[in-house]
């Protein structure tokens, strides 16, 4: 499913809004999460899963082409674990 | 933050009502769910992807006794942020 399957889904069901609004709502809310790890912070939705930021530390690596040593930066990096609920649903073997 | 917290930013931004932000958020994580449930992949432009991965069985050791224990193969999520996430939480 992509975003707009997604939010043709979300406009089809919720019909007291256009899917102009629809669209705009499902756009703000992801952004909303970008925005929120971005300040650090985390989110945490029960039943589905938490955002959080995992810290990379600062390495040395390799420019493959040349081979020479370089430092690559400590980063942050978006990082989503599923809760209990979504765990369970997805695991059915 | 928790759900409602990120509805009333959304509330904020709009000035949409919190019944309709909550609703949509809701209906949004509902179909996620619903798609990951079934296997398949939901692509997020801008955002990121959410992947079933299928793990083999494999063999693990409870790490407090050290006995070693047979891991069944299982179905998992992972989230694959795009670049342009993985670019914005670093500025």
């Amino acid at each position: 499913m992509t975003k707009a399957e997604l939010i043709d889904k979300v406009a089809l069901d919720y019909t007291s809004l256009t899917r102009r609004q629809v669209e705009i709502l499902v756009n703000t809310i992801f952004d909303s999460i970008k925005e929120t790890l971005s300040k650090g912070d985390k989110i945490e939705i029960r039943g589905f899963g938490s955002f959080r930021l995992r810290y990379r530390r600062m390495r040395e690596g390799r420019n493959p082409k040349t081979g020479t040593i370089v430092t690559v930066p400590p980063k942050k990096v978006p990082f989503f674990k599923a809760g209990k609920e979504l765990r369970a649903l997805v695991d059915h073997f | 933050m928790r759900k409602s917290d990120l509805a009333d930013l959304v509330v904020e931004k709009l000035g949409v009502s919190k019944k309709e932000s909550t609703d949509i958020l809701q209906m949004i994580l509902d179909s996620i769910r619903e798609e990951l449930e079934k296997g398949e992949t939901v692509k997020i432009a801008g955002f990121g992807n959410f992947v079933v991965r299928e793990k083999k069985a494999r063999k693990g050791r409870n790490p407090k006794t050290g006995e070693e224990i047979g891991i069944t193969p299982r179905r998992v999520v992972t989230f694959r942020p795009s670049q342009v996430f993985k670019k914005s939480v670093n500025e």
